[in-house]
């Protein structure tokens, strides 16, 4: 198929939430999530409360998508990089490794130069971090929790 | 593809809704949102023009229940459907693990429909996936409208591999919650066929 299974584990997420929570100090940051390429939140750190991260979510991945597209037809890989200023809040998006999207959502007690920077670090860690995910992923007997699953225990989700 | 994870124990799933403009895939939407749960949906976006046409997509995330101890959500995209959108349109299908396509039963719609599977299935293929290996279903709307074509028509032209179909009038919500659980239902079924032949 086009894209590979995304998949989450412990171990894994652990190591994403530490870097996205430190991501949040560093930064001064208001919120900061991930998000793969199509739209799933991976994870979320910061003022959460606040924000409809799931909306967020998907409206980053189709930003990016859009963006994608546009360097597509200029014959660019991609524009890995994008800044949206509002007058309070601003939004700050990486490509990580062409497979996950970092947001960085932050006002006036941070700056876009102390983002970018701290975005930069966060970036490599994660990358590093997605590489071996995938590894895992794609190692035989990766379980799956649909392996042990009846038509059955389908049949009762939608029995009303 | 779906999105599985251990940490949250949630199975996340992406349906996208595809159809000729105007044949009530926002409708399908809307009709989901407004009879399902607060706290089984989140909230719906639309990406429409200021003449309530949809430029980009509609998303509306739901929980479907639990499965041995793990979250079931799906969200939902539409496409836009207008002809010349369709750069819009291949993005949408990215990541894509079932597909709904909602035709419009008028007969004057007849070639809309052709062109718009033809396009689904040119679109999916340039993404790397085959539309018959997809969980598909197919849903005949508007069926309340005088000048329809027949069932058999329809699923003559459509329908070819005889997927399941679903006559509805997505306005009132006939067939829409069908046509949903139907598609989830394959969606979920490809999943544990994919994980017991890894």
């Amino acid at each position: 198929m086009a894209s590979p299974q995304m998949v989450m584990y412990e171990e894994e997420f652990n190591q994403i939430q530490t870097v996205v929570d430190r991501l949040v100090r560093d930064a001064n940051a208001k919120v900061v999530f991930i998000v793969d390429k199509n739209g799933q939140l991976i994870a979320a750190a910061g003022d959460i409360e606040n924000v409809d991260t799931t909306s967020l979510a998907s409206l980053t991945a189709g930003n990016i998508a859009a963006t994608g597209g546009m360097a597509k037809l200029l014959k660019e890989n991609e524009f890995a990089t994008q800044f949206h200023e509002g007058e309070k809040a601003n939004i700050h998006i990486q490509l990580v490794g062409n497979r996950v999207i970092l947001v960085v959502i932050f006002d006036a007690r941070s700056s876009l130069g102390l983002v970018r920077l701290r975005v930069k670090k966060a970036s490599e860690e994660l990358n590093h971090i997605f590489e071996s995910l995938l590894k895992k992923v794609h190692e035989p007997g990766a379980d799956s929790p649909f392996a042990e699953i009846t038509d059955e225990d389908i049949d009762n989700l939608f029995n009303d | 593809m779906s999105f599985i994870n251990y940490m949250a124990r949630e199975i996340n799933c992406k349906l996208v809704y595809y159809g000729p403009g105007l044949c009530g895939k926002t409708t399908n939407l809307q009709y989901i949102y407004e009879r399902t749960n607060p706290e089984a949906k989140g909230k719906m976006i639309s990406l429409a023009t200021e003449t309530e046409r949809t430029l980009f997509f509609d998303f509306l995330p739901l929980s479907l229940g639990e499965i041995r101890g793990f979250k079931t959500r799906f969200h939902l995209y539409t496409v836009p459907g207008q002809v010349f959108y369709d750069a819009s349109r291949k993005l949408i299908l990215k990541g894509v693990d079932g597909v709904v396509f909602v035709a419009d039963s008028q007969v004057e719609r007849t070639e809309a429909n052709l062109e718009s599977v033809e396009n689904l299935r040119t679109n999916l293929a340039e993404q790397g996936y085959l539309l018959d290996k997809l969980p598909y279903v197919v849903q005949y709307n508007k069926r309340d409208l005088p000048n329809v074509a027949s069932v058999d028509e329809l699923r003559g032209m459509l329908n070819p591999t005889n997927v399941p179909d679903f006559e509805a009038v997505a306005r009132t919500g006939i067939g829409v919650f069908d046509t949903l659980k139907q598609v989830a239902k394959l969606v979920l079924t490809e999943l544990k066929k994919g994980s017991s032949s890894a």
